[in-house]
């Protein structure tokens, strides 16, 4: 399983994707996320106030505690909470007081700020195999010497967007859109074993 | 695939990433108004459609989501030189001699 305090698999019944004895694929208890936009001063604050600074690195994620900041974009940052305690609910009230505090912080700088906590959900992929199993969809070079832990970045599986943070050797987050979820849990799933 | 770099993340990316934005370094004109038929045609439409070596822009719409500018061979689709967006053109015929040699 993921190895940051920050994801952790959803309780429901169903959580589980895809079991096998090289990896697993389970979706992710809810998350409040914030998608954020602005140049560098207003990532400053915006970092100070949520928590976790902003990483400037491209392809770099900033994981504080139960918050992490993953760079998406020159000027566009991922910015992800988890409640210090467990819930399976989405974390609206979280979501609520982060945006608050961060749009308290830019006042009078501009940027932009959208609550997406709705809108992301995410799969945490782990085992041996998880990189190979990616790799039926995923058109990334997923070696650890070219996609090291700790680098995030978007890119496609087949048609959908997604954006992979490998968070240990053999574990990966994806985190994708929800409408695109069922089709994605469908191709992990379906996988064929001998192919990864 | 071919692999492009994208001058933001740093790093080569699949194609499927990204998308082509046509011909760089068009400025829109500042006064439209000020032109005739002819000349918006112009500025709309006609591009340099070069055999060899053009700059482009290019969008790393499925990475960084940015805009950047490329100078792409029109014959062999291999890409020369990237660069980001705000950054001046690369003179195209030096580029095309160290090609040659």
């Amino acid at each position: 399983m993921s190895d940051l305090a920050l994801y952790s698999p959803a309780a429901a019944d169903g959580a589980s994707v895809l079991k096998r004895s090289d990896v697993s694929v389970t979706r992710a208890a809810p998350l409040a996320r914030l998608a954020f936009r602005g140049d560098a001063t207003a990532a400053g604050k915006a970092g100070a106030a949520f928590g976790a600074s902003l990483p400037m690195t491209p392809l770099a994620a900033n994981p504080v505690g139960k918050r992490a900041a993953l760079w998406l974009g020159p000027d566009e940052w991922l910015l992800l909470a988890a409640p210090e305690t467990e819930t399976q609910d989405v974390p609206w009230s979280l979501a609520r007081s982060l945006f608050d505090e961060v749009e308290t912080a830019l006042a009078t700088i501009p940027h932009a700020l959208v609550d997406v906590s709705e809108r992301n959900v995410a799969l945490i992929v782990s085992g041996p195999g998880a990189a190979r199993l990616l790799n039926t969809q995923v058109f990334l070079d997923l070696d650890e010497s070219v996609f090291p832990v700790g680098q995030v970045t978007r890119t496609l599986f087949t048609k959908a967007e997604i954006t992979l943070w490998r968070t240990a050797p053999d574990t990966f987050v994806l985190e994708c859109w929800n409408s695109f979820a069922p089709y994605i849990e469908g191709l992990l799933a379906t996988a064929p074993e001998d192919a990864t | 695939m071919l692999l492009i770099h994208c001058p933001w993340c740093g790093i080569e990316r699949p194609e499927i990433e990204f998308r082509c934005g046509g011909e760089a370094h068009i400025d829109r004109p500042g006064q439209p108004g000020d032109l005739d038929d002819r000349q918006w045609a112009d500025f709309l439409y006609m591009r340099s459609n070069p055999k060899g070596l053009l700059a482009e822009r290019w969008r790393h719409v499925h990475g960084c989501g940015r805009f950047f500018n490329a100078v792409r061979h029109t014959v062999s689709d291999s890409f020369v030189c990237v660069y980001k967006t705000g950054e001046p053109c690369p003179d195209l015929e030096a580029l095309a001699r160290e090609g040659a040699q």
